[in-house]
């Protein structure tokens, strides 16, 4: 079993021979945490994150025919949901096997060098960002835009803005997810700490700090002002959600999520969001919705993770869930093989992403733009992807190979690294 | 139907203005309909052109509403040419009120004063770009842009809201699009317009009537452009207030 994983994924998983007698004995006395099995790489989690990393990718080039393609345009959530979901549920995964086996100090230490490989990432990225508009602020003029061009003032005081930046209170466009993660990373001891010692209750915990960010309305400021954009205080629910299903919550819903009710709730629900986003694309369907609800659902708040949203990928979650086994053999067909393999190396290749729709735009606006160019950016962005993907896993692939199964971590599994 | 008129309304337009300007810069510029129809309705704009009262349209926005030095080529003052044509025997004015760097909040609260003194039967009000660029919260955005429709409306006058210009090269820089959805949001519960510049703006950049993209040390682009919003502009709410040919005469 291990070895035909370990083919298919490229990956190892470390010390799947003895773990299976340690594990036996640290699940018997973890009261109400279960783990599954070793070495069950869960191929569906990889595969959509993959998906939501090019939908990210996407989402951040300029609008185009490709944007069509992303759900945000057929419903409340996007494919952030997706993304910080699939983190929070690899994370617990993975740093909940190391607090098992390894304890508390071992397992936390994991989880910061972590979220500091994060950090540079993110610091790494914040320094192309500055470059970019450093050449746009020297280069570019035109009185159409002088208002919009003051967005480059800040520049005017580079001492204060890299060392907000550095503290992660000045962030630009698009660079919001990897501040947020961070953050959630840094919160996954206790998370974890509290899910061996009462899964359920720190869900509830979790709820709770969710209702109470809404009902005082929390949040984390950001430099010069404002806040940040996405709020950790709110989305560490769907986090810690991720997390609560790895650790046997998912196995504990199972009936839930096989209920027909559940089905035709979650069909019935993701139709209708469908309906109302089409009210947006089309403004003259908006006069067809009672006005009441309009007053009652708008506004769909991103930023504190708006409670509509998060019941639309939940939604999306237990109808993906129900239709497309653990087992499916689609997984393993050469087709889905790019977006399951960017899906392993989610930190590197979100980033990449990120760098790639920085170049996009840069590309787009040397170029003069142009419906052509722009689909041809979208497919090379996600070929390369998709290729440094590949690229990283032969990589580790030989290197772990010549490391004859060292003792490392398989921090891969929780986005590689 | 709508485009038929709508074209036929830019055409005269063109035929209007090319004495005045230039012929190259009556620029085609095609918007499409459903960018510039609207189900709502501005029945005070209605009423005082039909009873022959003056029309008297105030234009509160940002440095986007206008062009650095060249304040009569921005687009209020083309709005009035345009509705002027359009409108031939009717009276028309357009003021405008610029504030540089006036969020939401600061606008309306300003809105009852203003009003006071000028008593608009319309009032264009362009927002969001400087919310945008300080990334004002986008719930405390709603609520103000809430607030001073209210204010407004209270104070008499009909609304059209306008929101951020389709601006490429700031892109990375500035995350309008939670400030479009608001303005969106506000426009459809208070029942009133929304001229859509960003997705106009958009449109011709696509269209390739403009290079947005490009960087222009001379004020001709920009004129261009505001030319084209304000005719965009006028046939808009000339559509809104539901002034087809039936009704003028």
């Amino acid at each position: 079993m291990a070895s035909v994983v370990d083919r298919v994924t490229g990956l190892p998983v470390p010390a799947a021979a003895e773990a299976p007698a340690r594990d036996a004995a640290a699940v018997a006395n973890s009261r109400s945490i279960a783990l599954p099995a070793v070495g069950e790489r869960e191929l569906r989690l990889d595969l959509f994150r993959g998906l939501a990393l090019w939908l990210i990718f996407i989402d951040h080039l300029p609008p185009s025919l490709l944007t069509w393609l992303t759900i945000r345009n057929y419903g409340f959530s996007d494919a952030t949901e997706i993304f910080i979901f699939i983190s929070g549920y690899t994370a617990a995964f993975v740093y909940g096997r190391a607090l098992l086996e390894s304890g508390f100090i071992v397992a936390t230490a994991r989880i910061l060098r972590r979220a500091w490989q994060i950090y540079v990432a993110h610091v790494f990225l914040f320094t192309i960002f500055l470059a970019e508009i450093s050449y746009v602020a020297t280069s570019f003029e035109n009185p159409l835009y002088s208002e919009e061009m003051g967005i480059m003032d800040f520049l005017k005081q580079p001492d204060v803005t890299i060392v907000q930046a550095l503290l992660l209170r000045f962030r630009p466009v698009n660079m919001d997810v990897l501040p947020l993660y961070i953050v959630l990373m840094l919160s996954l001891p206790l998370i974890l700490v509290l899910m061996r010692w009462r899964a359920d209750v720190t869900l509830a915990l979790s709820v709770l700090l969710y209702a109470v960010t809404w009902e005082y309305d929390l949040s984390f400021s950001a430099y010069p002002n404002g806040v940040w954009m996405f709020n950790p205080l709110a989305w560490q629910l769907l986090f810690v959600f991720g997390a609560w299903c790895a650790l046997g919550g998912a196995q504990r819903m199972s009936r839930i999520l096989s209920s027909n009710i559940t089905l035709w709730v979650c069909i019935v629900y993701l139709i209708a969001a469908f309906f109302v986003t089409l009210t947006w694309y089309v403004p003259q369907l908006g006069h067809v919705l009672p006005r009441w609800i309009e007053q009652w659902m708008y506004p769909i708040d991103k930023t504190d993770l708006d409670v509509l949203r998060f019941a639309h990928f939940l939604a999306l979650a237990a109808i993906t869930v129900r239709f497309l086994p653990r087992h499916w053999p689609g997984l393993k067909s050469p087709w889905l093989k790019p977006m399951i393999l960017c899906g392993q190396h989610s930190l590197e290749i979100f980033c990449l992403g990120v760098f790639l729709a920085f170049a996009g735009h840069f590309i787009l606006a040397e170029g003069a733009g142009g419906a052509a160019l722009h689909a041809l950016i979208s497919i090379c962005g996600i070929v390369i992807m998709s290729c440094v993907a590949w690229l990283i896993s032969w990589y580790k692939h030989s290197a772990d190979k010549s490391a004859k199964k060292g003792a490392r971590g398989n921090a891969d599994l929780a986005g590689g690294g | 139907m709508r485009s038929g008129l709508i074209l036929g309304l830019a055409l005269l337009a063109c035929v209007a203005v090319a004495p005045v300007a230039r012929a190259e810069e009556a620029e085609t510029c095609q918007v499409p309909a459903s960018l510039l129809s609207t189900e709502s309705s501005l029945p005070k704009v209605a009423d005082a052109v039909r009873s022959g009262r003056p029309l008297e349209i105030l234009v509160v926005g940002s440095r986007s509403s206008t062009i650095p030095g060249s304040q009569d080529a921005a687009y209020p003052a083309r709005l009035q040419a345009a509705l002027k044509d359009k409108l031939p025997g009717a009276t028309v004015n357009v003021s405008v009120e610029i504030v540089p760097k006036q969020t939401a909040e600061e606008a309306a609260g300003g809105f009852v004063k203003l009003l006071e003194a000028k008593r608009p039967t319309l009032v264009v009000w362009q927002t969001g770009t400087v919310d945008a660029m300080r990334s004002t919260d986008p719930d405390d955005f709603r609520a103000a842009v809430g607030n001073g429709v209210t204010a407004l409306q209270n104070a008499g006058a009909d609304v059209v809201l306008m929101n951020l210009q389709y601006s490429p090269r700031t892109e990375t820089m500035i995350s309008g699009s939670p400030y479009l959805d608001n303005i969106r949001a506000v426009a459809q519960e208070h029942d009133i317009p929304l001229f859509d510049r960003f997705s106009i703006m958009r449109q011709w950049s696509e269209q390739g009537d403009f290079d947005l993209y490009s960087a222009v040390h001379g004020t001709d682009l920009a004129k261009r452009v505001h030319d084209c919003i304000g005719r965009a502009l006028s046939g808009f709410i000339f559509d809104a207030a539901h002034l087809g040919p039936a009704q003028q005469n």
